[in-house]
């Protein structure tokens, strides 16, 4: 056989001869630089994802992105109004902010003398160069699956924030964690790295930001390490705007006897894919993967969770609501892998959607992989219209259609809502369900 | 108030009502009696307006307008009501905010001003007690768990607070006590008026008892096959529904 040549997309293309290019003006040590070389040589072989790579059979980034944007440049006085006046729109958590702007951390919008004691902030940028301990020690482990985009991610990383909350401390004023990108189409490759000691407890609202119109291709990575008998609550809101693309991964490594949620939000993005690594390193610790996403138009969302039961005695529940419109499309992977010194392991994986019309396509592939043989494990999935005879129950009450899909949808969708454990965060995203079924 | 004239109805290709003509005055309780399977509930259904079934022919007339065009909410605006024979449990949505929700759509139809929530808190409360429903249950999903006649009294007290003229209960005595049987029906004759009409459908004579009705009708394989006074139901408990199963086919 004659060597094969891979036929790359536009967009391939323009990415692989980018990388030799920008390389030298991106931070970081020469361990840093390794890291790159390595994640672009991995790039390299496999180019962007396609519906032929199972774990991305439904979402098709080669499709998806005709051509690449050109990497977000560093922010000026300008952008970081533009990224302010945009800020403001976001709900008030009441939360100390941290805030990213096109890829790179931004002092003047975020909160840094009035963290809460316990917590502080880094610059990744400045990290990536001054060999901080966590990007030595920690940078790609939580995230750590041989996948397109933490590849990406790991070559073109710019910056980003690290936090960090001090053992022992309870964080009780939420933290923000805002991602913003202005400006034309671009690329932005920002990832956070956050470190919870042991025994702290926090709550963590991720939110990412654009405005609508804009054909910005986003890829961030969250790596989360939350020590023994944590309890961590991680809201992430995506607010893209409607021309965007955003691939998002968020890895988590969960201590022993502790408690970690995280809850992905998206209504808005023309395409989104949001990626789970879950690993538990610790025993009688308890994980809550959930989300819900609200689609109209031609929109987008892919939820893949990958959670890995490597230790006995934890219980993980994944519970995802997807409410479908128009043409909208929603994708649900879930794998939740056994291994075979995990006994005693409970996970419970459910994923229901609700058809608004007839073009509104749902794909659910829950999956269990089970190694050790006592376990409590189970998965399932539906996918459906709403109850006819329940919203003629309504109707003949005087309900109007519009009105009584809307309480009902709102119940659908709260159920999901209900694992969110800050009551405050969980009203205002009750709101922004409510605001979107009106708006339907 | 209410005029049906030759109603012709189908579901799936099955024919269930086959021209049935009924008349029920302001002010007045008419009862419907018949077999099971005679159509009661199909007739309550299509009073409502439930989309399933196909209106063959006929009319229905309220207070001389034909609502068969009109959306199942457009008609409870226009005041009629449906205690339904097997009430839904509908999760997640709470019995207040649906009793919020459902006075007040039925207010801004008619143009009317929303509720106030302390005078929409009151005459909850004074509903719920007067049908012995305790607050608690009010916070609970709609219907969610609730006994039989729990879910039974929660119809009437949707009645009781949307204060339709034209009522229809389909068998509200089935899977009732003779206590909760005697609290149901307090709360429909507090109800009855000279401005308001019911049609009450049973199988049994028994609510009538309790629920005296002006007229009594008689209905068999999709129509009404006889009509007349209370006493017509003490006869139909005596004798029973045979003679009608016949008479009809
Ligand atoms: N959704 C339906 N599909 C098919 N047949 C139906 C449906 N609803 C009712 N029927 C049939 O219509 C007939 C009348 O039913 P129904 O109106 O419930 O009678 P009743 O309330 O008098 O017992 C029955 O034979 C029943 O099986
Ligand atoms: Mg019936």
């Amino acid at each position: 056989m004659t060597d094969i040549t891979p036929i790359r997309t536009p967009a391939e293309s323009a990415i692989l001869s980018r990388f030799p290019e920008v390389k030298a003006s991106l931070p970081g040590t020469s361990a840093v630089a390794t890291l790159r070389e390595q994640a672009f040589g991995r790039f390299q072989e496999t180019g962007l994802p396609h519906r032929r790579i199972e774990k991305w059979k439904y979402t098709d980034l080669r499709a998806l992105m005709r051509e690449a944007a050109p990497i977000a440049a560093v922010p000026t006085e300008a952008d970081l109004a533009i990224a302010k006046a945009l800020l403001a729109g976001l709900p008030d958590f009441g939360a100390a902010n941290v805030t990213v702007v096109n890829g790179r951390f931004a002092p003047s919008l975020s909160d840094l003398g009035a963290l809460p004691a316990g917590v502080s902030v880094v610059d990744l940028g400045e990290a990536l160069g001054s060999g901080h301990p966590l990007v030595v020690e920690r940078m790609g482990r939580a995230a750590a699956a041989d996948d397109a985009a933490l590849s990406l991610n790991a070559a073109f990383v710019a910056g980003g924030a690290i936090l960090t909350v001090a053992p022992g401390t309870a964080v009780e004023r939420p933290i923000a964690l805002r991602f913003v990108t202005v400006g034309n189409a671009s690329a932005v490759y920002p990832r956070a790295l956050i470190e919870i000691g042991k025994g702290a407890s926090v709550t963590l609202i991720e939110t990412h930001l654009s405005a609508d119109g804009v054909a910005h291709q986003a890829n961030e990575v969250v790596e989360i390490f939350a020590g023994d008998a944590t309890t961590v609550d991680h809201i992430r809101i995506n607010a893209h705007g409607d021309a965007a693309v955003d691939v998002s991964s968020l890895g988590v490594v969960l201590g022993g006897e502790a408690n970690l949620r995280t809850f992905n939000f998206v209504t808005n993005p023309a395409a989104a894919r949001h990626q789970v690594f879950f690993r538990f390193a610790g025993e009688h610790s308890t994980a809550t993967v959930s989300g819900a996403s609200l689609l109209k138009g031609k929109r987008h969302a892919d939820t893949t969770l990958f959670v890995d039961h490597a230790v006995e005695n934890c219980a993980s529940r994944e519970m995802f609501a997807h409410v479908l419109d128009g043409q909208a499309t929603g994708v649900f992977q879930g794998m939740i892998l056994v291994r075979p010194e995990a006994q005693k392991t409970d996970g419970k994986m459910m994923s229901r959607a609700v058809l608004l019309s007839d073009d509104a396509t749902m794909n659910n592939k829950p999956e269990l992989e089970i190694y050790a043989d006592d376990v409590a494990c189970g998965h399932g999935a539906t996918v459906g219209a709403l109850d006819e005879d329940l919203l003629f129950y309504l109707r003949a009450r005087g309900l109007p259609k519009a009105e009584a899909e809307a309480l009902m949808l709102a119940a659908f969708v709260g159920e999901a809502l209900e694992s969110i454990g800050h009551d405050g965060v969980r009203e205002t995203l009750e709101g922004l369900v409510e605001a979107w079924l009106k708006a339907r | 108030m209410l005029e049906i004239r030759n109603l012709h109805v189908q579901i799936e290709d099955k024919k269930i009502l086959n021209g049935l003509n009924l008349t029920v005055h302001k002010g007045e309780v008419a009862a419907i009696m018949g077999p099971n399977g005679s159509g009661k509930s199909t007739l309550s259904y299509v009073i409502a307006g439930k989309e399933d079934y196909e209106v063959l022919d006929g009319e229905i007339l309220l207070d001389g307008e034909n609502i068969l065009e009109m959306e199942a909410d457009a008609r409870a605006a226009a005041g009629v009501f449906l205690a339904f024979q097997y009430p839904l449990e509908i999760p997640g949505v709470a019995t207040m905010t649906f009793l919020k929700a459902a006075m007040n759509a039925q207010r801004k139809a008619r143009g009317e001003e929303e509720l106030a929530t302390t005078d929409f808190m009151k005459r909850v409360r004074a509903g719920a007690e007067k049908l012995g429903i305790p607050q608690d249950m009010l916070k609970r999903g709609l219907n969610v768990g609730f006994s039989g006649g729990e879910k039974k009294r929660m119809e009437i007290l949707q009645m009781a607070l949307l204060e339709p003229r034209f009522c229809i209960l389909d068998e509200t005595d089935s899977g009732l006590d003779i206590d909760a049987l005697k609290v149901v029906s307090d709360g429909v004759n507090a109800l009855r008026s000279p401005d308001r009409a019911f049609l009450v459908i049973t199988h049994y004579q028994r609510l009538l008892n309790y629920i005296v009705p002006d007229t009594v009708h008689v209905m068999a394989h999709g129509k009404v096959v006889k009509s007349g006074g209370k006493e017509l139901a003490l006869e139909l408990e005596a004798n029973g529904y045979a003679d009608y199963k016949t008479l009809a086919a």
